[in-house]
């Protein structure tokens, strides 16, 4: 039984290094610079996702701290990058 | 994963959330990949944030309270930031979009 779960897990892997390739292309060919913010969000996730699975399989909880600080600062980041198509500014003064 | 296997009650459902969670983040990501404007693209990494996500983190709380023994929630911190985070942004990335295609002047 342990032999599906393993396998799962690859197979999870597998689907999240494909979904990042397709955001990688998205974040090439976007015709706008919101498709790009938005590959990048989708991006981000799905690295964070490739972080857990790699916990999963390596049964250390090292990599899900590094998840949390992604989950953060990817999300300041996204918001950051709406912010400055949104206003032409981040901080405003 | 050969020093200690994982009882029934982790496998089970680890094995159909982990599928689950995979064609769920792949699918959003070919939604982002291949619908034709913007508009549309906003809808597929939403699945990946929050069923592909909750899957992943599902599993790893499962597989770790396993392991070590004691009812384990790590995964809770992870999901309540994703799961706020990502109407916020969606919702900025909208606005930002409306603007620059002149649909709404003010912001």
């Amino acid at each position: 039984m342990n032999a599906v779960f393993n396998g799962a897990l690859w197979f999870t892997q597998i689907c999240v290094v494909l979904a990042m390739l397709n955001a990688t292309a998205r974040l090439l060919i976007g015709p706008a610079a919101q498709d790009r913010a938005l590959a990048f969000d989708s991006l981000y996730v799905n690295g964070m996702l490739t972080l857990l699975l790699l916990g999963i399989r390596s049964r250390s909880t090292a990599y899900f701290d590094t998840a949390l600080l992604i989950a953060l600062f990817g999300f300041v980041g996204t918001t950051a990058l709406a912010k400055f198509l949104l206003r032409g500014d981040v901080v405003e003064p | 994963m050969s020093s200690s296997t994982l009882p029934l009650w982790v496998t089970i459902p680890g094995t159909v959330l982990l599928v689950l969670g995979g064609l769920a983040t792949l699918v959003g990501s070919l939604g982002l990949l291949r619908l034709r404007d913007f508009f549309s693209r906003m809808h597929g990494p939403s699945m990946t944030n929050t069923m592909g996500a909750g899957a992943v983190l599902l599993t790893s709380m499962l597989a770790f309270s396993a392991w070590t023994g004691r009812p384990t929630f790590h995964g809770l911190l992870v999901a309540v930031f994703l799961l706020t985070g990502a109407p916020i942004s969606t919702s900025l990335l909208i606005q930002a979009a409306l603007h620059r295609a002149g649909l709404r002047s003010g912001a």
